[in-house]
């Protein structure tokens, strides 16, 4: 006598709750305390640069001769400068033209350099072989040197810095997205995809790209801090954004080591502001690659 | 092994022409001239066209691009890479002049970086996701967020307000008098050097993790070695290849690119001519000079190359 088995077996058992954002999060802070130390900098200094017209006390670019070079106080928490502006102010509204700076320029020099990357990779050959000598001697030059040049060519506003900054970045993307999508192309999907009659921006957009999603968001992630120290250095040597704008590289040249003696406060907070932000992208940026790395997720 | 060679000495040619090429076109499109900037004043007005025109003339800026171009590139090859627009004096003799000084700077802060950063690096690997990682992990990343010309300032605050000490001004060689070449070069070296180390042992402590998962690690354990044996003699000796790429890229950029660092400490240097020469506008230094970067990149990356064959028997070049 034949045993009856039901064609279709209903699972019975209860699925594992969904994980949602607010798990998710919570082991990222679980895991990586540092990363998520990281984080909540980035979010304090974005906030901060959203409102900077309701936080700051002062307005930044309001001279005050009766209040020049004032102590750090009650009135002015960091001190003024020697036009009598506000320091905590003008760090305040700083905050904007580094995280708008950092953002754009390692946006887009990652972006482009992703592109190019893995266009290089996918259509190899000569194609290849000309992209990796521009990238070659793109990256023969030095990057600062390199930005100097081209913001010294476009002058010194902020969407100029934004482009010089970017453009180095470019070749540094282009080689990372590369070699990763030189390994993602030999997989079996992607030549089933092609076989199947996919057409080649489908293959690259659809396949390719979302494979290399994590290589791009590490090296965007680790250009964000850096390109917040360009701009400041380029703004130090007077390249960056021009006086009156707030940027912390230009509160740090010329009269921040001028008046070094009378009023070394002038030099001390925007450094520690630089400091702090490129602090917190890199302390991110880190764990999120330790997390994103799957070569680096196996316990040792 | 000498087929890999040849073929890799032949693809510098490209890149050096390319790098020419750009660091030409770019210098000939900044605005301004030098020709104005040496007859004074930026007010094109006030000066006189004939003047200007024999200016030009008188630098060779009258000519068309190509020839200029193809006649500086017949001086390079010749190592010879003109005068400068603004000294009159001939460009290798005065980046000679300024040389000894970057060098020092770079080789030393590059000790420095390696002999904090390699011990710190393998600590924080070996100690992995315990107060000495992360101790080492926030210093690190610290030297990496602190722009080292800010530092700088730091340091010569604290020197000139509690010390009453200002840096020297003229660069004085360590062969000359080692004591005041030690005085003036010390802070420079410490700031940039944090800065290097912090890169380094990031390097190192990644590299580390990632082969100290491999098999063979396993292995080695199991065999009951000792930690030290394990960590410095197998695992150490492995990931030391990409952390040598990076001390030899970094030296490569450390020559031209202290620039803000020269500039903070009123160095001399090379990186200090560089900003002074785009801003003069002096076409032929600033080519000599970023070509002679550049090479120095391309050299050091070939030699990083060949040094990855002689430490892993595994790789071999055809």
């Amino acid at each position: 006598m034949a045993v009856q088995y039901p064609l279709v077996q209903t699972a019975t058992a209860p699925l594992a709750p969904p994980v949602t954002w607010g798990d998710e999060i919570y082991t990222f802070i679980r895991k990586k305390p540092l990363g998520a130390a990281g984080a909540f900098i980035i979010a304090v200094m974005l906030l901060v640069a959203l409102f900077a017209a309701r936080l700051a006390p002062y307005d930044p670019y309001a001279a005050d001769y009766g209040a020049q070079f004032m102590r750090p106080s009650g009135a002015h928490w960091f001190g003024t400068d020697e036009f009598g502006r506000d320091v905590l102010s003008r760090i305040m509204y700083g905050a904007r033209i580094a995280l708008f700076v950092g953002f754009v320029a390692s946006f887009v020099g990652c972006t482009l350099g992703a592109l190019l990357g893995v266009i290089s990779a996918y259509a190899g050959g000569t194609v290849d072989l000309c992209l990796e000598r521009l990238m070659d001697i793109l990256l023969a030059f030095p990057l600062l040197i390199l930005a100097l040049a081209i913001a010294s060519i476009l002058g010194p506003a902020v969407q100029n810095v934004v482009v010089a900054i970017s453009i180095p970045i470019i070749p540094r993307a282009a080689r990372v997205v590369r070699s990763s999508a030189l390994s993602v192309k030999e997989n079996p999907y992607v030549e089933a995809a092609g076989s199947l009659g996919a057409s080649r921006p489908r293959v690259v957009f659809q396949h390719i790209v979302p494979n290399v999603l994590a290589p791009y968001i590490i090296i965007l992630t680790a250009q964000l801090g850096s390109a917040i120290l360009t701009e400041a250095a380029l703004s130090y040597l007077g390249l960056g954004t021009a006086e009156p704008t707030p940027s912390w590289g230009l509160m740090l040249s010329g009269s921040a080591s001028a008046y070094a003696e009378k009023a070394p406060w002038i030099a001390l907070f925007p450094g520690i502001a630089i400091s702090l932000a490129v602090f917190g992208f890199n302390l991110f940026g880190d764990s999120l690659r330790d997390a994103l790395d799957p070569r680096l997720r196996r316990k040792a | 092994m000498a087929s890999y060679l040849a073929k890799r000495l032949f693809l510098i040619v490209p890149t050096l022409l390319g790098v020419a090429a750009v660091v030409f076109v770019i210098m000939r499109v900044i605005p301004g001239d030098v020709a104005l900037l040496i007859l004074g004043g930026d007010q094109a007005g006030h000066i006189d066209k004939a003047q200007l025109a024999a200016m030009h003339r008188q630098l060779g800026l009258d000519q068309p691009l190509w020839t200029q171009f193809g006649h500086w590139l017949w001086g390079v090859v010749r190592f010879d890479f003109g005068t400068s627009l603004w000294t009159g004096r001939p460009v290798l003799e005065e980046l000679l002049g300024r040389l000894p000084l970057s060098l020092e700077l770079a080789i030393l802060a590059t000790i420095v970086s390696v002999l904090l950063a390699i011990p710190f690096g393998v600590l924080a690997a070996a100690r992995q996701d315990t107060w000495v990682d992360y101790l080492i992990r926030v210093v690190s990343i610290g030297g990496l967020a602190i722009p080292s010309f800010w530092v700088g300032i730091l340091i010569i605050l604290l020197l000139v307000i509690y010390f009453g000490w200002g840096p020297p001004l003229e660069y004085t060689p360590p062969w000359v008098n080692p004591w005041a070449n030690f005085q003036q070069m010390v802070w420079p070296v410490v700031s940039v050097g944090y800065r290097y180390a912090a890169v380094t042992t990031r390097m190192t402590r990644s590299t580390l993790l990632e082969v100290l998962r491999d098999d063979y690690i396993r292995t080695a354990w199991a065999k009951g070695l000792h930690e030290r044996a394990v960590v410095v003699r197998h695992a150490l000796r492995n990931a030391m290849l990409p952390v040598i790429t990076l001390i030899g890229t970094e030296f490569a950029f450390l020559i031209g690119g202290l620039v803000v660092t020269e500039t903070v400490f009123t160095l001399n240097g090379v990186g200090r001519f560089v900003v002074d020469a785009v801003a003069h506008r002096d076409y032929p230094v600033v080519q000599a000079l970023v070509f002679l970067i550049a090479f120095g990149f391309v050299v050091v990356n070939l030699l990083i190359d060949l040094t990855y064959a002689w430490l892993d028997p595994r790789i071999r070049y055809r």
